[in-house]
């Protein structure tokens, strides 16, 4: 085998591995800038119908959200986050658990308040060519 | 009946590029014939006798041998006028032309390897463009981009390094 591969290896110039280490180098920049659908990026809160505030994900945090029936908190971590505790009656939100995609929505309704994950990729706003 | 005044003589240049299609033709038929998981990615082995016919005779004849191939591949396959050779032959073009400029780099550090790859990305470049503009108008082609530009380095890579090893074992007079 190695025999085999030295035949070949000649055939190779010195701009023949530039060129293929750019060819790489595109497909790892494709696959990083097309595939990273679904990774979120912040998290959106919303308190009757306003924006109540976007939180990276980087840093964990709690966030409380004061809204009609009492306060929802929120817990955000790294790449995740979910709604721990909220004073609506069916608890739909917070049995929802961990929100890990982007574009996932956990609804408080009783109480108004919405978490939502948004990302980068999967959505392109544009492509140019 | 009268005799026919109309006479062609191919002249040697002709003949060697009936030659180098036929053989061009002979690969894409084979590689019909070779099972792929994706549609779009193919070996493109005839790109092979494009990259020494570039080498040995230049762009002129590539082009040549690589539109005759386009050409009498898809009547074969039965897909001429299809989507598909509309496709192929986006991409024969774009390669050709990439081929007509990266041709002028210096041999010594670039050698068909260098050029493979590049026409291989001519190739998927100009395909998905032609894709997206006309037969799947959403930006959710590209999204196999990534699996295409991996093919374009691997099939790129192995089919320069076959040419390589043809310009260099090949006798001068074929």
């Amino acid at each position: 085998m190695r025999a085999r591969l030295a035949e070949w290896l000649p055939l190779i110039r010195p701009g023949d591995w530039l060129v293929m280490a750019a060819g790489l180098a595109l497909c790892v920049f494709a696959t990083a800038t097309l595939w990273r659908g679904g990774a979120p990026d912040k998290a959106v809160i919303r308190a009757g119908g306003e924006v109540f505030g976007e939180y990276g994900l980087s840093v964990p945090r709690l966030v409380e959200v004061p809204g009609p029936l009492g306060t929802t908190l929120i817990e955000i971590e790294a790449g995740r986050a979910r709604v721990a505790a909220d004073p609506g009656p069916r608890q739909y939100c917070v049995r929802q658990g961990w929100l890990t995609q982007a574009g996932s929505v956990a609804i408080c309704a009783p109480n108004q308040v919405s978490l939502s994950l948004s990302g980068r990729g999967g959505q392109y706003d544009s492509l140019n060519y | 009946m009268t005799r026919s005044t109309i006479e062609l003589t191919p002249t040697v240049e002709d003949r060697r590029i009936a030659r180098h299609a036929a053989a061009a033709i002979v690969l894409t038929v084979a590689e019909a014939a070779i099972p792929l998981p994706l549609p779009g990615v193919k070996p493109g082995l005839a790109n092979i006798v494009t990259l020494i016919v570039l080498a040995r005779w230049g762009w002129r004849e590539a082009v040549w041998v690589a539109l005759l191939r386009v050409l009498a591949g898809s009547l074969l396959l039965g897909q001429f006028l299809a989507p598909g050779f509309f496709l192929s032959l986006s991409g024969a073009i774009a390669s050709l032309l990439t081929l007509g400029f990266a041709m002028h780099l210096p041999r010594r550090w670039f050698g068909p390897v260098s050029l493979s790859i590049f026409a291989a990305f001519a190739h998927i470049g100009a395909q998905l463009v032609v894709a997206r503009l006309w037969l799947v108008p959403h930006d959710g082609v590209f999204y196999l981009t990534p699996v295409f530009a991996a093919a374009a380095v691997f099939f790129g890579v192995v089919n320069g390094l076959i040419a390589a090893r043809l310009l260099r074992d090949l006798p001068q007079a074929t």
